[in-house]
Order: C-alpha cells, then sequence, then structure tokens
C-alpha cells in the first residue's frame, strides 16, 4: 500500500451550539479543511463520515449523503462509519484504507456529532448504546458505571486513587486554556474534581467527558501528490484498529483495553517506532480512567503506574510525552463522532507547529487514539512531521 | 424504545432462568447466552443451560445518576458477578447494605423487575443478585 | 377421595424492608403504641421498588421447588389483589421463571384475602381428579394501604407457595368453603386504593364466614378442635384470628405458631398460607392442621390437612419465623412512600 498524507485539517470549536445545527457545523469544518488543504473541493474523490447516533440525536440518518449534499460534492461517493465514540477514528481510517490502495488520491474524512438538541436523559440514553444494550443498558448500567467497574478493579489491583485519576482532569483542563477549540477553558483543581459529586462511585462529575456538538475535517491525499496541495503535509505512519467483546464482562481483563494493547503494537510495528518516539499524543479519556488506562495499554507506561504518572506530571505539555494538549475529550469536548477526527486535527496542528498557546517541542511524531464504548474497538494512528 | 415488546420478551426466558448456553466442545459456559462460541467459532456445540444461582462479585460501581426509568432506584449498585461455572455478566446487587458489596462477596440470584416501558407498558422482569 | 393427595413442599418470601407500626401513627398524629397494641401488630413488610406479588411470588416458588422437577408442573394458580396487571396473568410469568412452561394451565384468581387458599383447592381437586400431576398454588400480596387509613398500619406484602401432588408431607383430608355477598372490603377497577366498610368488616364479615366455615368443616369431617393440633386463621390483624379461635374452641396456645401478622403485617392474599407453613415448619408426622382463610366480598376456605412422614426433608432451609427476623431493615415512612409508589408523581 502506498504512503499516505493529511493536508489539511479543521474543525469547529467544541461546544453547546444552540445556533448551529448539525449540516451548519459540517460545512463550517469542511471549508476550514479544504482551505487548510489548498483544494477547491472538486479534487476530492470519496467523502468518509463518522457519527455514532445522529438518528437518536436528531432523527436524522444517511448522513453521508447529507455532508456530500451540503458540501456541494455530489457526486462523489459519500459513506458513513459508525463505532460508537471510535467512529471518527474507524472513518479516517477508512479514508487512510482508500488512498493507500489506489483506490483514490484525494478524500475528506469528517467526524460530526450535534448532541444537544434532545434532553440529557435522553442523549445519555443515545450514549449507552455504544455499550451492550440488551445486558448491560438493560440492567440499569450508565457508560459512566460501565468505566466505573474498570476504575474500581484498577483501584484494586494497582492501588490507583480517585485523586491519581482526577490529575488527568487537572492536565487536561490546563492544556484546554489555552485551545481556543475548547468546550471548557478553565482550570480546575484536584479538589474542584474530588468535591464534583459522584456519577457513578469512583468517577466523579469532572471525571466524565461531557456532551458537545462539533465537527472537524480532514483532507487525506496520496503522499507522492501531496505537494502538488499542501506545503506543510502530514504523513500517516501507520493505521490500525483492533475489537473486542462488546460487554465488559466478556473481557479477559477489566483493568485495560486489548484492543487498544492490539492496535498500538500494530501501530507501532507499520511505523517502526516505539512508544518512546513520540512526543504528543491524543488519548481517548471519555473517562478519567480511560486516560490511566490508555497511556498503559498503548505502551508509554508500565500496566498498573498510570495513576501515578498522570499524577507526577508525566504526561503534562512537554513531559515524557504530552497527552492530550487539545485538552482531550474531558476539556476539549466529546461530540462522539468528531472526536476521532479532531485528535487527528490537533496532531497535525502540532506537528506543524500551529498548535497555539498549547504546542509541544520539537514534536516529531504523534500519535492518535479513539476507542469505541467500554473498549470494544480501537483505532491508533501514527504521524510524522513531513519534511 | 417504546413498546419494543418482541425485544423485551425475547429472552424473557433467558433472563427469568438465567438461561445461557454452554458449549459442549471447549466446555465454557456464557451468560447472557452466545449462538457461536467465541472461542471455537465452527467447531463448537452450544446447547442451553440454567446456570448456576450462585456467584461471586468482580467489581461494582453505586451509580447515583441514573439513566431515565432507574431514577427512583438511584443510588443502586451495578456489579460485574462471576458465578460459580466461571460466566461473567453484569447485574445489579440489590437487598444488601453498602459495607458489604466488596470484591469477592459471595452474592445469590433474585427475581425482580428491571425495568417498564413507562407507566403503562409491560414489565421486564429478570435478574438480580443479592450479596449472601 | 382425597387420599395421597396433599403438599408435596412449600415456600415462603417476604421483602427485606419493615416499617414500624408506631412510625405509620407517628406521621398521622397518632398514639404509635396505642395502635400498635390495639392492632396486634408491631411492623409490617414493605416491598421495594423493584418487587411486587409477582416477583414475590416467583421467590416463593423457588424455595418450594428446590428439590422438585418443575416441568411436572400442570396448573399454576396466583392469588392476589395487587397484581402487576389488571389484565395478563401473573401465573404465566411465574411458569415461565420457575421453568414450568409450557405445558400447563393456571391462571390469577381474586377473591380478596382468599385467592391463595382458593387457588389451593383448584390445585387439589385438579391433583385429585388426576388432571394434573402437580398443581403450584401461590397467595402473594403487595397490598397497598391508603395514606392515613386504619388499614395502613397493616397492608404488608409476602407471598407462600405450595406444590400440590400425590405423596404429600401434609395430606389433604377435606375442605369446606362458605361464600356469600358480603361487600365489606373491595376496591373498583381504576381505584388504587381500596375501601372498607369498617366495623362492618368484623362480625358480618370476616367472623361470619370463618365461623360458619369453620363450623362446616368440622361437621363435615366429624371432628372438633381437639383432634387438632393447630389452627391458622386469615390474619388481617393480631387479634381477630384469636377472637376467631375462641369462637371455634381453640384453645390460643394452637394458633400462636401460625400467627406471623404482629410480625410482617397483613400479607392478604398469602397471610393464611404463610401461618400454615409457619405451622409446616413446626409439625410432626401425625399431627392434624386446621386452617381457615378469609376473603371479603367474601368467603372463607376452611381445610384440614395430617403431617405425615418426609415433613422434615420438605422443611426451606429458613423457617417461616427465621425469614421475618433476619436480614430486616427500618425505613422511615418518606422511604416507605416512595418505594411503594405512594408519591404522586410515581
Amino acid at each position: 500500500m502506498r504512503s499516505v498524507s493529511v493536508i489539511g485539517v479543521g474543525m469547529t470549536k467544541f461546544g453547546e451550539h444552540w445556533d448551529s445545527s448539525f449540516r451548519e457545523m459540517v460545512g463550517e469544518a469542511g471549508a476550514k479543511a479544504v482551505k487548510d488543504a489548498g483544494i477547491e473541493g472538486r479534487e476530492l474523490q470519496a467523502i468518509y463520515g463518522g457519527c455514532m447516533a445522529s438518528g437518536r440525536f436528531i432523527g436524522q440518518e444517511h448522513i453521508g449523503a447529507l455532508i456530500a449534499d451540503q458540501m456541494g460534492l455530489n457526486p462523489i461517493p459519500s459513506t458513513r462509519c459508525e463505532a460508537a465514540c471510535a467512529s471518527g477514528g474507524v472513518a479516517f481510517r477508512q479514508g487512510f484504507l482508500s488512498v493507500a490502495s489506489g483506490a483514490y488520491d484525494v478524500v475528506a474524512v469528517g467526524g460530526v456529532e450535534k448532541m444537544t438538541d434532545i434532553s440529557t436523559e435522553d442523549a445519555a440514553l443515545a450514549l449507552g448504546g455504544a455499550g451492550d444494550q440488551e445486558w448491560e443498558l438493560f440492567n440499569g448500567a450508565t457508560f459512566p458505571a460501565i468505566y466505573a467497574l474498570m476504575a474500581r478493579r484498577h483501584m484494586l489491583d494497582y492501588g490507583t486513587t480517585e485523586e491519581q485519576m482526577a490529575a488527568c482532569a487537572v492536565k487536561n483542563h490546563a492544556n484546554a486554556t489555552h485551545n481556543p477549540y475548547a468546550q471548557y477553558r478553565r482550570a480546575v483543581t484536584i479538589e474542584d474534581v474530588m468535591n464534583s459529586g459522584y456519577i457513578a462511585e469512583p468517577l466523579k462529575l469532572l471525571d466524565c467527558s461531557p456532551i458537545t456538538d462539533g465537527a472537524a475535517v480532514a483532507i487525506l491525499c496520496a503522499t507522492e501528490k501531496a505537494r502538488q496541495f499542501s506545503s506543510k503535509p502530514v504523513e500517516i505512519l501507520a493505521s490500525s484498529q483492533a475489537s473486542d467483546s462488546l460487554a465488559l464482562a466478556d473481557r479477559k481483563s477489566l483493568t485495560g483495553l486489548s484492543a487498544t494493547r492490539i492496535a498500538a503494537e500494530q501501530a507501532f510495528k507499520q511505523a517502526k517506532l516505539s512508544p518512546a518516539d513520540i512526543q504528543v499524543a491524543e488519548v481517548h479519556d471519555c473517562f478519567t480512567i480511560a486516560e490511566v488506562m490508555a497511556i498503559e495499554d498503548l505502551g508509554f507506561f508500565k500496566k498498573g503506574t498510570g495513576g501515578k504518572a498522570s499524577a507526577d506530571g508525566e504526561t503534562a505539555l512537554n513531559a515524557r510525552v504530552s497527552v492530550n494538549t487539545s485538552g482531550g475529550l474531558k476539556a476539549c469536548g466529546h461530540p462522539v463522532g468528531a472526536t476521532g477526527v479532531k485528535q487527528v486535527v490537533e496532531a497535525c496542528w502540532q506537528l506543524r507547529g500551529e498548535a497555539e498557546g498549547r504546542q509541544a517541542a520539537n514534536v516529531e511524531h504523534a500519535l492518535t487514539h479513539n476507542v469505541g464504548g467500554s473498549g470494544a474497538t480501537a483505532v491508533v494512528h501514527i504521524f510524522k512531521r513531513g519534511d | 424504545m417504546r413498546d419494543a415488546l418482541p425485544l423485551i420478551w425475547r429472552n424473557s426466558s433467558e433472563r427469568y432462568q438465567l438461561k445461557g448456553t454452554v458449549c459442549e466442545n471447549c466446555g465454557t459456559a456464557y451468560f447472557p447466552p452466545r449462538k457461536i462460541c467465541a472461542k471455537c467459532r465452527r467447531k463448537g456445540r452450544l446447547v442451553a443451560k440454567i446456570m448456576p444461582h450462585d456467584g461471586k462479585i468482580v467489581s461494582y460501581s453505586k451509580i447515583h445518576a441514573a439513566p431515565a426509568g432507574f431514577e427512583v432506584e438511584a443510588p443502586y449498585f451495578v456489579a460485574i458477578i462471576e458465578l460459580s461455572n466461571g460466566a461473567r455478566f453484569l447485574t445489579q446487587i440489590v437487598d444488601t447494605p453498602d459495607e458489604k458489596v466488596r470484591e469477592g462477596a459471595a452474592v445469590r440470584l433474585v427475581f425482580r423487575r428491571i425495568c417498564e416501558d413507562e407507566k403503562e407498558g409491560a414489565i421486564a422482569y429478570g435478574y438480580k443478585f443479592k450479596v449472601v | 377421595m382425597f387420599k395421597g393427595v396433599g403438599i408435596v413442599s412449600y415456600g415462603v418470601a417476604v421483602p427485606r424492608m419493615r416499617i414500624k407500626v408506631s412510625e405509620i401513627a407517628r406521621v398521622w398524629g397518632k398514639d404509635g403504641e396505642k395502635v400498635s397494641k390495639g392492632l396486634g401488630v408491631r411492623e409490617k413488610t414493605v416491598a421495594s421498588f423493584d418487587e411486587d406479588s409477582c416477583t414475590l411470588a416467583v421467590e416463593a416458588s423457588r424455595v418450594a421447588l428446590r428439590n422438585q422437577d418443575a416441568s411436572r408442573i400442570g396448573a399454576v394458580f396466583v392469588g392476589s389483589e395487587s397484581k402487576p396487571y389488571a389484565v395478563k396473568p401473573t401465573a404465566s410469568i411465574v411458569a415461565e421463571a420457575i421453568g414450568a412452561s409450557p405445558e400447563l394451565t393456571g391462571g390469577d384468581l381474586e377473591f380478596a384475602c382468599k385467592a391463595g387458599t382458593a387457588s389451593m383447592q383448584a390445585c387439589l381437586a385438579m391433583v385429585a381428579s388426576d388432571m394434573v400431576e402437580y398443581g403450584l398454588a401461590i397467595g402473594s400480596d403487595t397490598a397497598q394501604g391508603r395514606p392515613g387509613d386504619a388499614l395502613e398500619f397493616s397492608a404488608g406484602s409476602g407471598a407462600a407457595a405450595v406444590l400440590i401432588g400425590r405423596n404429600p408431607v401434609a395430606e389433604f383430608i377435606d375442605t369446606y368453603s362458605y361464600t356469600t355477598d358480603t361487600p365489606d372490603f373491595w376496591r373498583r377497577q381504576h381505584a388504587e386504593f381500596p375501601r372498607h366498610a369498617g366495623r362492618f368488616t368484623g362480625e358480618p364479615a370476616y367472623f361470619k364466614h370463618v365461623v360458619s366455615a369453620g363450623k362446616g368443616l368440622l361437621a363435615k369431617t366429624a371432628t372438633t378442635p381437639e383432634d387438632y393440633d393447630y389452627a391458622v386463621f386469615h390474619q388481617p390483624n393480631g387479634k381477630f384470628p384469636l377472637q376467631a379461635a375462641k369462637l371455634l374452641g381453640f384453645p390460643e396456645e394452637k394458633v400462636k405458631q401460625g400467627l406471623l401478622t404482629p410480625l410482617i403485617g397483613n400479607t392478604y392474599s398469602a397471610a393464611a398460607m404463610i401461618g400454615f407453613a409457619s405451622v409446616l415448619d413446626v409439625a410432626e408426622p401425625g399431627q392434624k392442621i386446621f386452617m381457615v382463610s378469609y376473603g371479603s366480598g367474601a368467603g372463607s376456605d376452611a381445610f384440614a390437612f395430617e403431617v405425615k412422614d418426609g415433613i422434615k426433608e420438605a422443611r426451606p432451609e429458613e423457617s417461616v419465623l427465621a425469614l421475618a427476623e433476619k436480614d430486616k431493615v427500618y425505613v422511615d415512612y418518606a422511604v416507605y412512600a416512595k418505594h411503594r409508589r405512594k408519591l404522586k408523581t410515581l
């Protein structure tokens, strides 16, 4: 397969967009990405759209067609991809594969989610579809509760504490104060997190990512043609994806996501790199415990030490590895289908030196990690700064 | 989902009786029941089997922010339990003082209302567990 | 005629929560001590939000069926006046839950507090006539007490299940029923709480039918109270059964073992049957049991049973008296009202 690069990125602010509809957000992010890519639009040969639950959030399916239509890009093929919270990541991977295989030269990958048109209760129900509807949600489990079950086990097995998990939220909020696209731009303290009230013990309100609206788009191009359009292409060194059981109880381990571990191993192999080569990592912190497990499963820290590493500042900006410079899902926001692509946007900005206020130093390689549900899908991409 | 009767009814027998499946090829017990053995796939031979009614807690969480339909019961415990035959699944823990909901606690099956489809809708009954 | 037919096994289920009569009295500004003493009831069981007469029926049945083959059950009858569905039988849910489906008949009976014993009669007849091999008769209620009404003090929740078949551990001797149209206590179709006729529920209702049925059975079997070791009566409170015993000539000590209402409240369709189960927990082979239920509307079913060998093995792990006490947790009126859906929006 041939090499693929990202030649342009764009995203909307993440937040509660009362005035902006699904299609308007798509238009905004798409236009920014196209401009950033230095293309006109007619060069695009296909679209891959990641969106988890437009049907339940806005009653709209067939959003592949909606995106192509709203962007004025008919008749190119436009396909929706869904893998719960990893919808953006798998859409990106499908886009990557379509160019790497030689089927297309230039494609657009978008991630969108419009979550605030319905009540919070209904949104929570819709999000529950990321887990096992019939046997987890049906019995009264919530999505936070499923991660809480992992957190409890992690605390029992490794002595991880609530304060250590809180450190992830504190760090991500600190990063987001510098991110103009983030939903929350205020700092929080460990005490704030500890006092924020239990959602599902041991996870508290500030351990959980929010409900957000947003869209992010990336334009992919065969590396051999990238310089026709962009002076700062970002090369995709690896793309991998792995699955695991839908229900948490069916997993071999409750303290890590084997889908992440497997996808990461494959990605590092493809890229011929190791975790030590990564300067910036956008990981899937739907809950603070998710970030703790992610930095372990991706290979940045030994299993069981993710909590302490976070509390010791080893994942802060310019520490051993800068994790979630965008603010992560926690502080930047989590419009479910958009997150996977937003992670790519942030990775590209970091590699191009354009992450104003939160730019990490000497970024050679960046990694994105997007998870679906409680770990049934994991997508990992590794990027390299263009020469 | 309103009045999704077939959905609730289809596995009511499995929910009431804790009826799972066991693969006769590798001996793995599944609850919820599976039609295809995750280990043996085509080589597997799955038969319906009533699961043992006792197990232990593997992990637990007390839910404070309950989803629609479960608000009145909040806060309540969910847990991943492991039955004596190795099958693991998520369930509610009821009728148990907080301090007894612990990793490793022995639990036993009880028959309870799980949820109802609005006040006038069908009631879904099923399994919950309590610490013994 | 009924030789060799009777109770093969039995089981009881009560919820874990309790509320004291004095706590209910506190809310309504009444003297708790006085009310409790007057009723002869100390506390009552409270069903949790996720319990109902169906879940309790299943729990009681599971105890009764722990050493039995449920697939041989040919009939399931559930007596209740607090069914979760007005239309949709609890019996079919119970049948599915215990693994008796699908080759069986049954249904739900309503005759106020005697629907459980009416279910017993139906099963006894079906087994005795060889229409079915085993019949499961259940009395189960999570009766609703109207806030501020006298019955709120005693309306409890519970279930009893008896498996009826041949080779019994308690052999069925005979039954006699007395039924009239007496509207002492009723609940209209869409009403949330029942209504009752105050003092009219005493002499012309409970006592007339219990005593008539009791006398009728004694005459039919040509026996006297001396022939029986235990007497169980429907027990809406702790006092009525003692008065009924007196009127029929049974000494108080024969009634004690089967009188549970002081501890668990009036469990309506389950009440007499739970009392009966408590007697079976201690009765010895050869001893005889006299039971008279009462259901408003009105009627009484009187039964005579003789305990046989095998009763020891048939007893559940926990006696009724143990169930009444173990693991119980007290709640206040607010939590009680929440669980019993007495708050308007619930």
